[in-house]
């Protein structure tokens, strides 16, 4: 199961909700865009809350949303980045998703 | 031949192919539209004989808190058409128990029969999904 977060860590607490019930087995993933590329950065008070997931799920962030908010050299190592066409691979490549609106 | 539907092969749907349909639930009843469009979605979907469950999450549960009097907000009060909901053989109702428990709120409070469920029980119920739908 793919989920997918918009908003940032530090707006509300729509990442965490999410956090708590993603499955860590069957190739679950999570892919951060819009707001919520600010979670995958590091150097900040947001960056244990993927730290504890990390390994566990699969995560992923939107390039053009990071580098939209020069946030492009502050990943988290491990984050995977995908542009607009591996947003659509996600998608197709998992049973179903969540949009955490 | 489905270029005039859109794509959809209705002659699939009619051979009574059931899938799990999830509505999950997130928001507070009336700061925003979400949970009275949520809603309205799953009555659209119990014409569909799909299999459907209901989830709420988060300030969902609030959707279903009991004694909302939403007269002096001049707004519909749509609290009793979840009561509504076993009419239409939509049955599976699922509210998250930390999310309960966050804001105080215990299945007493509630006021539609559902099964609690903790973060790993939502977790695996979510994945066994064939179509989720947020609102």
């Amino acid at each position: 199961m793919l989920h997918i977060v918009n908003k940032s860590p530090y707006e509300n607490r729509t990442l965490e909700n999410c956090l708590r019930v993603i499955t860590h087995e069957d190739g679950a993933a999570l892919l951060l865009i819009e707001d919520a590329v600010y979670a995958a950065t590091k150097g900040n008070i947001a960056e244990n809350l993927l730290k504890g997931v990390m390994g566990k799920i699969k995560i992923y962030a939107l390039w053009p949303d990071l580098e939209a908010r020069g946030m492009q050299d502050r990943v988290i190592d491990g984050i995977k980045l995908v542009d607009y066409g591996g947003f659509v691979d996600l998608v197709a490549e998992h049973r179903n998703n969540q949009s955490w609106l | 031949m489905t270029e005039a539907t859109g794509g959809i092969d209705f002659e699939e749907e009619s051979a009574g192919v059931v899938k799990k349909f999830m509505f999950v639930n997130r928001k507070a009843p009336y700061g925003t539209i979400y949970a009275l469009e949520g809603l309205e979605v799953v009555l659209i979907s119990a014409a569909f004989d799909q299999d459907v469950s209901l989830v709420f999450l988060d300030d969902g549960v609030y959707q279903i808190v009991k004694g909302q009097h939403t007269k002096a907000i001049d707004v519909k009060n749509f609290s009793p058409t979840y009561r509504a909901l076993e009419g239409y053989d939509i049955e599976k109702l699922y509210v998250l128990k930390e999310s309960l428990e966050e804001r105080g709120l215990t299945v007493d409070d509630l006021l539609v029969d559902v099964e609690v469920l903790d973060a790993a029980g939502m977790a695996r119920l979510m994945a066994e999904q064939d179509v989720v739908l947020s609102f």
